[in-house]
């Protein structure tokens, strides 16, 4: 599209064809008022106030509606214009509580609103929640109305207080539309909708049902959207204009929403999404409003404390670092391990790291989200392509035009990407979602393929067998790019339509058609999530996705390649920075002597050549005493009631060390307690799923007697006589990294003021690399591998007739640490359930909301039964956080995963 | 399916109706109106009757002729014989018609309205000689009451399809020439060359386009497209079928509101007719024309009748107006080109094809061509459905084809385009029917309402009618239509109360200018026609309810009083009696007094009063110096 040039109040200007009225005058800098505009949302014209006189054309468009035309000339403030539109807003105002707004103390008013807000009815600016920040007040200034001649017509409604997280008071409501148009267009929710017409027209929900019945994830964009203060967070109704608002990564999910926390009179009052990040403007509810709630947790551990004979007592950090600085020096060598969590940064892991291998010199550390779900794809990405990590970045999913979406519930593990899924299926892209479960995002797919557990292997060799079959391969980037086609061939040819419409469940004609759909339709992407990797065969999984992308040629390019999708925040920064037991910083791995030669040369010390335990291995090896000493930042156990053989364990050692922010079951274990600051209360960066690099900033003071991880473990290393610790900042650390990890190299923190940067990132003058493999592959060429389909290990039997798979849910994360500490959360997600079909609740004599025992062979547990059709007869589904004890621990060796995605069970009504 | 060429279907449609008028043929007018009148017991009587006495007859449910005020209506035809319409038939009447003519050859001239065909009956006129019908000129209406509405034959056999066949013989572009030359303007209200407007669609790049036919007919009073459909749905579908071929539209929706069941059942038979005859669907009569309709049923939104509305509402989201451009024409249902046009312009089409845009053209005005249907209601003595060619005059409709005011009372004005329109004054009543000439008044065609006011309507009161319709079908996504609305409403609910204030019109006129300038779209843009047409041309009706608090159409409550003569009062005690709220004080032989505080002006005692006292009157404004409590009566005064 080319340039246009029109003329706007006199003005010359010149935009790009495409853009509307008000964007050309915006980007000319003449104001236009408006309410119900958004940047982000599709032009509505439904507020009237941007209208403007153009020259040979009828009437007064509304300027936010009408695209900008060549030569095209623009009046935006004549006297007609300024009276339409101080008659159109005083109609607006005369369902608004207008006082505010003409009010000639409007001035004077602001001392005392503080007290006077604390009313339940809104009856004007004493009592708004919008004030300071009401866009009414600016608009009516702008169009300078000062009299008021109409009748009011106060709506009377009651506010709703029914959801948890957002009031909403329809009283101030001005149908801008804005918060239905958010919730529709963006989200694809559509929990909220206007509601009759005429006078009556408001906006509201199905039936007048309160938003969680209504289908609401409590996103918050309504909330931000809204112009008016009809719809406000509850906790921060009252807190008024923040001070000043900080920019930082939210510390939720793998990824990497940006959050400007606002901060007032020293504390955190908000959390609302910039418009800047991979977010653009919008979070989820965890990042919208689950970041102040753990932060002012009255739980939080405010001051060391040392156990003293059998109790947990305060000391000083003098006192703690002493002890810790005095025994472990015993436990140097394999006696030792350390376990992080993800809320630490990549400043923290490093040393967190350095300090298990230099000081104590032990490879014993591993993390577990990156254990537990990201591993195997940093082994197959690195095997396939040369380097592990997403190859493209995910605001290129909206531009995809074939979106196959596997083993992950985007609503619920991250919720940001539906946004982007949204965007695609909106300007017609297929999609396609592989997953034994109905998900909430199948509304929107093409097809949905119900396979059966564990079956992907051969479902998607059945889809490379058709793409090979039908010529729809890539043949020439094959050839000029891909290495080992013919071993990968020859596994192919294994596969047969009968053996794969037997394992997978899946007609191959329905195989047949999404092999041609995912193969025709260019670029596409491939979004998978831990359904493809916590399984025993997670590695063959995600390397037979990477034969797909390789066969189609679908890397390199934009809106094309392998999207891991993260569920915990910043598993890939423990990657990176060498917080596992197989690899040294920058992924060398740890039983090669030439890494560990470079890394003694770089840290100058002597290190330990035995690779470390992983995380289920140091849990394990409890048992075998090998490990006496335990160290764990952050709580890497699911949030429940610790089971036997693992207490155990933990009491086994000799000594235990928890440093967190809240106390746990495990802390009551502790021998050392150190509290830690929360994720705003320090600097440093985390690397979100795209490999991007993005600052963590200290956005208020410690709360009690907390300090930052890195700086305990940098105080204790040095207390223990260790050099190469002495870091008064992160950014020191982070100087550190560039020089160990060559993809950090180009990074400095002055860089990410820019925004964050995007690994790898080689030199100063690198801008970040949004799309991996343009030119070559990491190792020169991609590798085909000849995958082979390997059964789950555990298959439904007589005495365990059922094959239980487990999610996750949209109000926690993992192990609940932060998301239990969410009162609205825990509000929302009170019944845990386990989902059975109907056929098998039926055989087995249990109605909706029955409490029945599910059991497998490790353990039982009692749940309400929640009887729906979106798994299939013979699957139950329940959430991760809550079937730890039933899950099957048999592990992935190569991997180090455990197969929690399936296990078999039998339910029994109680 | 038939797999017959058009020639063989025209053929077997002429066996079917030589065979139809061999036989005795009875048509029952059975559109909505003749229902509502009383139509089916009439048709069931004549069932009965016929089983009764064994009479060899067929009895077909026809459309509405128009003839509103004379329904149920029905017409015989014996073999090689006229029709012979009667009107305002009971089931009693059609017994004795069935009777007499049937059994007895007598075809009762006292009842009979009229004759259609060429011989006569004797004492009976023909039926389009009528004084109502007789300047009428019957285009779109020209099969609604002679043909059977669901058997496409009768259609065929009466020139149908022709015109569709014709425009498959002819290129797109020359369809959309002659539609054109035809000079047919969209006749759903706004009045849009239909041919030009054909030519943006054709154009617009794209290969799915859509057709829509707007049979979302949602003004109070207005039933045009109703009749069209009920009674000859083919003439719409002729003229669906000749736009997508002119277009190169793929697809077509007939968005038709749901109140209207029996005109949609009417189409759904249609359709299924054309299918079977491969006159819709893939590969129309063998061409290679392939287009097909789908009828979607709207919830009775006024709104919808917005263009952008009814897209969004066929799209299944709620029927809300958006901005234009872009117009339907480039990006309409699913984003694709979109054409619509309204029922009567579609039967147009179809005629236009079938006999020629200039015989079309040949009606009408210079830049207002052919004819319009309207639907005539109010307080004229011949209400119903009318169409007219464009120009005629506003006294040939209401005292002509309208013959005249009800009562013989004067008339007030009348008011064309439903609430969206403006009020005529008599002043103006040589004005032509065109689009400009009504727009120049400030009022507008619109689908074709026109309702006739008399003396005894407040003008303030219509005005305010019309706007509690608007307001509550307004959609609400724009203020000025949404709260607009409701404060000019509100300020005429307190002028009709008697509480209007000084300054009133002026913020009337103030807001009305703000809604029709600032509103998104067409609803509200033309909302306030009645208020401002009505302060223009009676503002001093306005100014007697706020300055005099008096109607002078003695029509609002509130500003009525009524009160008992104390000369004409007999003392009879019946509207005592009567009155439900005792609120009236008297005695035998006394002169009775109402207490205007109890008062509810319900009326009763006017009605009352036997009339050779006519002692009750209503009167509005100040009341005259009367007795305050009963007095007895003065003998002479009395007979």
């Amino acid at each position: 599209m080319g340039n246009i040039l029109l003329t706007i109040d006199g003005k010359e200007v010149e935009v790009e064809e495409g853009v509307t009225v008000l964007e050309a005058a915006k980007k000319s800098g003449i104001y236009i008022p408006t309410l119900c505009y958004q940047s982000s949302l599709s032009p509505f014209g439904a507020c009237r106030l941007c209208i403007v006189e153009i020259e040979n054309m009828r009437g007064f468009p509304s300027s936010c509606t009408t695209p900008a035309a060549d030569g095209m000339v623009v009046h935006t403030n004549t006297p007609k214009i300024q009276e339409l539109r101080q008659g159109t807003l005083e109609l607006i105002l005369s369902e608004h509580p207008y006082f505010c707004t003409i009010c000639e103390r409007l001035e004077r008013c602001e001392s005392f609103s503080p007290d006077i807000q604390k009313t339940s009815v809104v009856a004007g600016c004493h009592t708004c929640p919008k004030k300071g920040k009401c866009e009414l007040q600016k608009v009516v200034e702008y169009v300078s109305l000062n009299k008021f001649s109409l009748t009011y017509y106060p709506r009377e409604l009651p506010r709703m207080v029914d959801s948890p997280f957002i009031d909403r008071d329809y009283n101030l409501c001005i149908l801008c539309g804005r918060c239905v148009r958010v919730c529709h267009e963006s989200i694809g929710v559509s929990a909220i909708a206007f509601t009759y017409r005429g006078p009556k027209a408001l906006v509201g929900t199905a039936f007048g049902r309160s938003l969680q019945d209504s289908g609401c994830q409590f996103c918050g964009a309504c909330v931000d959207a809204c112009p008016s203060g009809s719809l406000v967070e509850r906790a921060a109704r009252y807190e008024g204009v923040c001070d000043k608002s900080i920019l930082t990564t939210c510390p939720y999910c793998g990824v990497g929403c940006q959050l400007n926390l606002e901060v007032k009179n020293g504390k955190v009052i908000a959390s609302v999404p910039s418009e800047d990040g991979v977010n653009h403007g919008l979070a989820c509810v965890k990042g919208r409003f689950a970041i102040r709630g753990p932060i002012y947790h009255p739980s939080r551990l405010k001051s060391p404390l040392i156990k003293k004979d059998g109790k947990l007592e305060t000391a000083t950090w003098e006192e703690t670092e002493n002890l810790i600085a005095g025994k472990l020096p015993s436990y140097k060598g394999d006696n030792f391990a350390l376990i992080c969590s993800s809320t630490c940064t990549n400043e923290e892991y490093y040393v967190a790291q350095k300090f298990t291998r230099v000081v104590m010199n032990s490879n014993n550390i591993d993390h577990k989200s990156y254990r537990q779900s990201h591993s195997p794809s940093v082994l197959s990405l690195k095997q396939s392509f040369g380097s592990p990590g997403m190859t493209n970045s995910l605001n290129e999913i909206g531009d995809a035009a074939c979106i196959l979406l596997i083993g992950s519930n985007v609503s619920s593990d991250n919720p940001i990407i539906r946004a982007e899924i949204k965007r695609a299926v909106d300007k017609r892209a297929k999609f396609i979602i592989v997953n034994p479960q109905s998900i909430d995002l199948c509304r929107f797919a093409y097809s949905w393929l119900q396979i059966l557990p564990g079956s992907d292997i051969a479902f998607f060799m059945g889809m490379m067998r058709v793409i090979v079959d039908e010529n729809l391969a890539d043949w020439p980037f094959i050839e000029e790019r891909c290495d080992n086609f013919d071993a990968f061939k020859e596994a192919l040819n294994t596969i047969t339509p009968d053996f794969v419409e037997k394992t997978t469940g899946i007609s191959w004609q329905q195989i047949i058609e999404t092999a041609r759909t995912y193969a025709k339709q260019k670029p596409a992407v491939i979004l998978y999530g831990t359904g493809i990797t916590q399984h025993i065969n997670g590695i063959d999984n995600v390397l037979t996705l990477c034969n797909l992308a390789m066969l189609t040629g679908n890397l390199g390019k934009p809106s094309s390649g392998i999207f891991p999708l993260e569920g915990e925040n910043n598993a890939h920064g423990a990657g990176d920075t060498g917080a596992t037991a197989d690899f040294y910083p920058g992924y060398q791995p740890v039983n090669t002597e030439t890494s560990k030669s470079e890394f003694e040369k770089a840290w100058d010390c002597t290190l330990n050549s035995k690779p470390g335990l992983t995380f289920s291995e140091i849990f394990n090896a409890g048992d075998q005493q090998q490990i006496k000493a335990l160290y764990l930042i952050g709580n890497p156990i699911f949030n429940q009631p610790l089971p036997d053989n693992l207490r155990q364990r933990l009491e086994k050692l000799e000594i235990l060390i928890v440093q967190d922010c809240f106390p746990s079951e495990i802390s009551q274990l502790a021998d050392v307690i150190l509290p830690t600051s929360t994720f705003a209360e320090k600097d440093g960066t985390f690397t979100s799923a795209e490999r991007k690099v993005q600052r963590v900033r200290k956005v208020i003071e410690a709360i009690g007697n907390s300090r930052p991880d890195w700086q305990i473990i940098c105080q204790l290393a040095e207390k223990m006589g260790a050099k190469g610790f002495n870091f008064d900042q992160p950014s020191q650390i982070m100087e550190e990294i560039t020089t160990i990890i060559p993809d950090y190299n180009g990074i400095t923190y002055k860089k990410l003021e820019g925004g964050g940067l995007q690994l790898p990132c080689t030199d100063k003058d690198h801008g970040g690399t949004q799309i991996l493999y343009g030119d070559k592959f990491a190792n020169g060429k991609a590798i085909f591998s000849a995958t082979k389909y390997k059964p789950p290990t555990e298959l439904p039997d007589e005495n365990y007739p059922l094959t239980l798979i487990t999610g996750c849910s949209l109000y926690h994360l993992y192990t609940k640490v932060l998301t239990s500490k969410v009162r609205g959360l825990e509000a929302l997600s009170t019944e845990e359930t386990v989902e059975i079909n109907p056929y098998d609740a039926t055989n087995l004599g249990i109605t909706d909301g029955d409490a029945v025992k599910v059991i497998s062979r490790r353990g039982e547990l009692t749940v309400c039964a929640k009887v729906t059709e979106v798994v299939a007869s013979g699957i139950v589904s329940m959430n991760i956080h809550l079937a730890e004890s039933l899950i099957n621990p048999v592990i992935d060796p190569a991997s180090g995963i455990p197969e929690f995605k399936i296990c078999t069970v039998k339910i029994e009504k109680t | 399916m038939l797999k017959l060429s058009f020639e063989e279907i025209q053929n077997k449609a002429q066996t079917e109706w030589k065979d139809f008028c061999a036989k005795t043929r009875i048509l029952v007018g059975a559109a909505t109106c003749g229902r509502s009148a009383g139509a089916l017991n009439v048709l069931n009587t004549i069932n009965e009757e016929l089983t009764k006495h064994t009479i060899d007859a067929v009895v077909t449910q026809v459309g509405c002729i128009g003839l509103c005020y004379i329904e149920p209506i029905i017409s015989i035809a014996k073999p090689n014989e006229p029709y012979i319409f009667y009107a305002s038939l009971t089931p009693e009447l059609a017994q004795q018609i069935i009777e007499d003519y049937l059994l007895k050859g007598n075809p009762r001239p006292d009842l009979a309205l009229g004759t259609v065909g060429n011989k006569g009956v004797k004492d009976i006129p023909q039926l389009f000689d009528l004084a109502m019908l007789k300047p009428q000129v019957r285009i779109v209406l020209r099969n609604c009451g002679f043909i059977d509405p669901i058997n496409i034959n009768h259609y065929i056999v009466n020139g149908g399809y022709s015109g569709l066949i014709k425009a498959l013989d002819m290129k797109p572009e020359d369809v959309i020439e002659e539609v054109r030359k035809s000079g047919l303007r969209g006749r759903g209200g706004a009045g849009f060359p239909t041919g030009v407007k054909w030519g943006f669609c054709r154009k617009a790049p794209g290969k799915e386009k859509y057709l829509v036919c707007n049979a979302d007919e949602g003004d109070p009073g207005a039933f045009m497209d109703r009749s069209v459909l009920e009674g000859d749905p083919h003439a719409v579908l002729e003229g669906i079928l000749i736009g997508a071929h002119a277009i190169g539209a793929t697809k077509g929706y007939i968005y038709c509101r749901a109140e209207y069941p029996l005109a949609l059942e009417r189409l759904y038979i249609a359709l299924g007719q054309m299918r079977e005859y491969g006159i819709l669907g893939d590969n129309i009569l063998g061409t290679d024309f392939s287009f097909d309709i789908e009828i979607k049923e709207g919830a009775g939104a006024f709104v919808c009748g917005e263009e952008t509305a009814l897209i969004a509402s066929i799209e299944g989201r709620r029927g809300i107006p958006r901005s234009r451009p872009p117009f339907p024409a480039n990006s309409g249902i699913w984003d694709k080109p979109t054409n619509i046009n309204n029922v009567e312009t579609w039967a147009d089409v179809s005629v236009i094809l079938q006999r020629g845009a200039d015989w079309f053209a040949g009606y009408g005005t210079e830049n207002s061509k052919g004819t319009k249907t309207f639907s005539l209601a109010g307080k004229v003595k011949h209400t119903g459905l009318i169409e007219v060619p464009l120009g005629t005059t506003l006294h040939q409709v209401i005292y002509d084809i309208g013959g005249g005011i009800a009562g013989d009372k004067r008339l007030k004005a009348v008011q064309t385009g439903g609430p969206s329109g403006g009020f005529i004054p008599p002043e103006l009543l040589e004005t032509p029917v065109d689009y400009e000439s009504l727009t120049r008044l400030g009022s507008i065609m619109g689908s074709g309402g026109m309702v006739v006011a008399d003396e005894d309507n407040c003008i303030v009161d219509m005005a305010r009618f019309f706007l509690t319709f608007t307001q509550s079908e307004s959609c609400g996504k724009c203020a000025p239509c949404r709260v607009g609305t409701r404060q000019m409403l509100d300020i005429l609910e307190r002028i009709c109360r008697g509480e209007g204030e000084e300054g009133d019109i002026e913020k009337l006129q103030h807001l009305a200018e703000t809604v029709r300038d600032s509103s998104l779209c067409a609803l509200g843009g033309t909302a306030p026609n009645p208020v401002l047409t009505s302060i223009r041309y009676f503002l001093n009706e306005y100014e007697a309810h706020i300055k005099e608090k008096s109607c002078p159409a003695i029509a609002c409550k509130e500003l009525v009083s009524y009160y008992i003569k104390p000369d004409n009062c007999a003392g009879c005690m019946i509207c005592l009696r009567n009155c439900p709220v005792d609120a009236i004080k008297g005695d035998k032989q006394m002169i009775h007094v109402i207490d205007q505080e109890k008062c509810i002006k319900c009326g009763t005692c006017l009605d009352f009063c036997p009339s050779r006292f006519s002692a009750v009157a209503k009167v509005s404004g100040v009341l005259p110096d009367l007795p305050e409590k009963p007095i007895p009566i003065k003998k002479q005064d009395h007979i």
